[in-house]
């Protein structure tokens, strides 16, 4: 690659692969992203999870160069490229739309970028052909785009973007043009590529499913802010927000306040579950904070008999089974009117399920519910 | 609602198409009449071709018709380079200073009426004589400039149209790749805006060889486009040479069209079949 | 350091380009679009004087090395005190009308029949519609003096028909000016309706026939409504240049076929008045804005979202 950067030497080794420092991108007066401030480390697959206009897409265009940051800088490999254009960064991207040249044949497109950093022709096709392999296409060299079918356009998209061997690979959406069967299939294929290739991959998602599998650590972002960096179970299963707890998987959220705080455990009145929440760890919070219980649907029991325990136990009727095949999910309205959800696996065949209009118990751990703030 | 048409559309399509091309065919017949008086069949001696050889020993229609040959082929060339040009300025630079204006100035040729477009280039050229001392005279350069300025609106009309269906990330793909933006416009955007393009010249051209009253207003002696003499020669009643040239240019638009026609078809089965490969290769 | 400059080169060499890129239709359109323009304006503004150009100049070095305007209003005062030349702007808005609600009567039940035609024939006869659009003009316009003459086949058939004893004046009268006008703007007028009716949504005329809506009245109910704009928009590109045409009465009208396009034509070139063709220019330009506007805000319409 013809880099102008390797002039300028990484100033400090300690320096993560990818730094996003303090990145604010503004248009007009819509603030697209605020303040980001993120580290990537070198071969990882990281996940930019959002909803649409959270500014994911922003951030991942600074980091390919479409867009210039407002404030903030941009560090890759140690060398400032915040200002450096998309034809000179060692970062290449897959377009959601995969952006596949249609008049050129899948040999051309594949071989584009490697023409453009002038590797001779014979070279180029020897890299093509190796790539295209890889992405299990071979024979496909001649043809068109618009003879592929869409899951041989992403791997022609992928071949593309990979066969440079960017530092960096941004991927927009990679999986959301596929049909769930293909998408599924292709997620496991990217993970092996990835690995095989040791490519730092950036992925920008709006489905969480594809976040969960995809990624080794993942970034929830909303409103142009990064709320929650972590693994995809330290992000299930510790989110540190309301938003955070509801955006990955579904959740019973219940507003409480916090009665005993102690180190071993505490106490919040729940007004909509009508009891005192027991959680077995303490949150060394202010007393009497205003909070939020997140409980998980999976994570609650039902039983038709009152259960041992006496603590996190409610009782109401159900009011709503829908079957879904590998579970079944339960609607349970408290008697003070308070909906509950609750998602059992269904393991046994036999097994003898509840319906409508049964009065329950539901009941949970100590340790499922997490406490975030209001 | 899709069982055929009623008795009242269709009829009024039979009669809008008669009214369309009765006058074209009618010219075509009595091209091939022998009797000068366009109007009377001389049935002894027709068919003929005799006024299409009178039209081709006819030097000043030749020269007239090869005047207006080079005018439009250097106007809709202009044209159209200028009209690439504007179509990205208004579809890639969503925001410059007095784009209202350039956005207004580009299409109102085209909703001008010709005698206003006419007065006003011939002012200017005739101010401009007497500031600068050119042009030194009105002919062919005049008549070209000014068939570039309103052919330049319609070619940004057919380019801009097809400029906004390109992906924008096909290009941010290319230069994600390595491409200068320069190069980028080359190997991408070009190709993808040939066909526009493409047409966007026919279109310029025709309406340039076409072009009577602007031609007028800026073109001086010596210097006579075909529509012109067609005109001085109609303004004094029928000519039958006349008959034979109108018949020669419907001939030549005809089989264009019928060229373009035949191509769009094809490409289109093309699709068709390549979208089958496509839905059997998974 | 050396990415600072490469940084400051590359940001010069793109502003050049996309200035290039701005700049160069851009001044080609105000040198030779708005310049012209103002030049008229100025003109308009100015007396007769026997010279090339035949003008008097309204910005003057005065004697005491003051820059001195002479504005002249007096073109503008005669264009509208002269009947004649307040008739031709009547007369020519009269008749663009005319030709304009012709050309949608007959237009209109073309386009539909051309939209709601099966498969291959729609677009051999959408081609048909658009076919005499690349044919010259001047020579469709020609044609007809050769139909309309004394001994041409319309008096032919007239005659035959016995509706007529002798052959009569078409040519040179307001009549052929009409035909002329329908017949060369018609598929300006097609076009348009075509594409409105072609994108109208078949379902709601069956959603329509299923309230019991029936066939006729569903046209006037779905049909006509949903396709207004193809029809203000066909009216106006029919309407505009019918204004201001100057070949089709030159070549079909008579000497009495006042029309403003012909006007400007023969005051520039036969009386070589060109203060008062400037104005009646300025003029004509401002009635037609209007109606451009119009248009602009019709083409705007369609292109939002629904």
């Amino acid at each position: 690659m013809t880099q102008q950067m390797t002039e300028t030497k990484p100033s400090h080794s300690e320096m993560p692969y990818v730094r996003i420092d303090h990145v604010t991108k503004r248009f007009g007066s819509f603030e697209a992203v605020n303040q980001v401030s993120l580290d990537i480390e070198k071969g990882e697959i990281f996940c930019l999870l959002g909803g649409s206009g959270c500014g994911k897409t922003t951030l991942l265009r600074m980091l390919a160069g479409f867009e210039e940051p407002t404030e903030g800088a941009i560090y890759i490999d140690g060398v400032d490229v915040t200002s450096v254009p998309p034809y000179e960064r060692p970062v290449n991207m897959m377009f959601q739309s995969y952006a596949l040249f249609p008049h050129m044949t899948v040999a051309q497109n594949v071989a584009f970028g490697l023409r453009q950093d002038g590797v001779s022709k014979s070279d180029a096709l020897l890299k093509v052909r190796e790539m295209l392999a890889m992405v299990q296409l071979e024979g496909y060299e001649s043809r068109k785009p618009h003879q592929l079918s869409g899951g041989q356009r992403q791997r022609v998209a992928l071949a593309r973007a990979l066969v440079k061997r960017p530092k960096l690979l941004l991927l927009d959406e990679p999986l959301g043009a596929l049909d769930k069967k293909l998408r599924e299939r292709t997620q496991f294929e990217l993970v092996n590529l990835q690995e095989k290739l040791g490519v730092t991959f950036v992925i920008v998602t709006h489905d969480q499913e594809e976040a969960m599998t995809l990624a080794s650590r993942l970034g929830v972002m909303q409103s142009g802010k990064i709320l929650q960096v972590g693994s995809p179970t330290d992000i299930y299963e510790f989110p540190n927000s309301r938003y955070v707890a509801d955006f990955i998987g579904s959740v019973n959220l219940f507003d409480g306040q916090l009665t005993v705080d102690e180190p071993d455990h505490c106490l919040i009145h729940c007004e909509a579950l009508g009891l005192e929440v027991h959680i077995d760890h303490g949150v060394s919070s202010a007393p009497d904070a205003l909070v939020t219980v997140a409980l998980r649907p999976e994570k609650i029991r039902l039983s038709r008999e009152q259960p041992a325990q006496v603590e996190n136990c409610v009782q109401g009727w159900v009011t709503g089974v829908a079957y879904l095949g590998d579970s079944t999910r339960f609607l349970i309205q408290l008697d003070n009117g308070t909906q509950v959800q609750v998602t059992r696996p269904n393991i046994d065949r036999h097994d003898e399920h509840l319906a409508a209009d049964e009065r329950v118990w539901a009941f949970w751990e100590g340790n499922s519910p997490v406490v975030v703030a209001r | 609602m899709r069982t055929g048409q009623s008795r009242f559309v269709r009829f009024m399509l039979v009669a809008g198409f008669a009214f369309l091309y009765l006058p074209i065919i009618s010219m075509i017949i009595y091209s091939f009449n022998a009797s000068r008086l366009v109007t009377v069949w001389d049935a002894a001696h027709s068919p003929t071709l005799a006024w299409y050889v009178e039209l081709f020993s006819n030097d000043e229609i030749l020269e007239a018709a090869q005047l207006s040959f080079r005018v439009a082929a250097i106007s809709a060339t202009g044209a159209v380079m200028l009209a690439t040009l504007a179509a990205f300025a208004l579809v890639r630079y969503r925001r410059f200073r007095a784009r209202a204006l350039f956005g207004l100035l580009v299409t109102a040729p085209m909703v001008l009426p010709e005698v206003i477009t006419g007065l006003s280039l011939l002012l200017l050229f005739v101010a401009l004589t007497q500031w600068i001392g050119w042009p030194a005279g009105r002919g062919a350069t005049t008549i070209t400039i000014a068939h570039v300025t309103f052919c330049l609106a319609y070619a940004v009309v057919v380019i801009q149209a097809r400029l906004a269906t390109v992906d924008r990330s096909l290009e941010e793909a290319a230069m994600d790749l390595g491409a200068r933006p320069w190069k980028v416009f080359w190997v991408i955007t070009l190709p993808l805006i040939l066909p526009a393009i493409a047409s966007a010249w026919m279109l310029s051209f025709i309406l340039s060889w076409d072009d009577i009253v602007i031609t007028s207003f800026v073109s001086g002696p010596g210097s006579t486009t075909l529509p012109q003499l067609v005109f001085s020669k109609v303004r004094l009643g029928v000519s039958p040479d006349i008959n034979a040239l109108a018949t020669l240019l419907v001939g030549v638009v005809s089989v264009c069209v019928a060229i373009a026609g035949t191509v769009m078809m094809r490409t289109e089965r093309r699709r068709a079949r390549d979208a089958q490969i496509a839905m059997g290769a998974h | 350091m050396w990415n600072a400059i490469q940084a400051i080169r590359r940001r010069l060499t793109t502003q050049v380009g996309r200035k290039a890129v701005i700049g160069i239709p851009y001044g080609w359109l105000l040198i030779f679009f708005l310049v012209p323009f103002l030049i008229v304006l100025k003109i308009s503004f100015s007396n007769v004087v026997l010279a090339m150009p035949p003008v008097e100049p309204i910005l003057t070095w005065g004697r005491d090395q003051v820059l001195q305007i002479r504005v002249n209003l007096s073109n503008y005062t005669f264009v509208f005190g002269d009947r004649l030349y307040v008739a031709a702007f009547v007369n020519s808005l009269r008749v663009a009308a005319v030709s304009t609600l012709l050309a949608l009567l007959i237009g209109y039940p073309m386009a539909y029949g051309i939209a709601r035609a099966q498969g291959a024939w729609r677009n051999i006869l959408f081609l048909l519609v658009s076919l005499p659009f690349f044919t010259s003009f001047l020579l469709r316009v020609y044609a007809w003096i050769g139909l309309l003459g004394r001994g041409g086949p319309v008096n032919a058939i007239l005659m035959h028909l016995g509706l007529i004893q002798e052959p009569i004046q078409l040519l040179q009268t307001d009549f052929a000016v009409y035909l002329g006008m329908v017949y060369s703007y018609l598929p300006f007028m097609v076009l348009p309706l075509y594409s409105a009716i072609e994108k109208l949504d078949l379902t709601l005329l069956e959603a329509a026939a299923d309230l019991g809506c029936r066939p006729s009245k569903a046209f006037f109910a779905v049909t006509l409504p949903l396709t207004r704009e193809g029809i203000l928009a066909g009216c106006l590109l029919v309407f505009i240049p019918a204004v201001g045409e100057y070949v089709i009465p030159a070549l079909l009208g008579g000497p009495d076929t006042l029309m403003i396009g012909r006007v400007v034509w023969d005051e520039f070139f036969a009386n070589r008045d060109w203060p008062v063709a400037s104005a009646l220019a300025i003029v004509l330009l401002l009635i037609l804005s209007v109606f451009v506007l119009l248009l602009q805000k019709v083409q705007a319409g369609e292109e939002e979202p629904s």
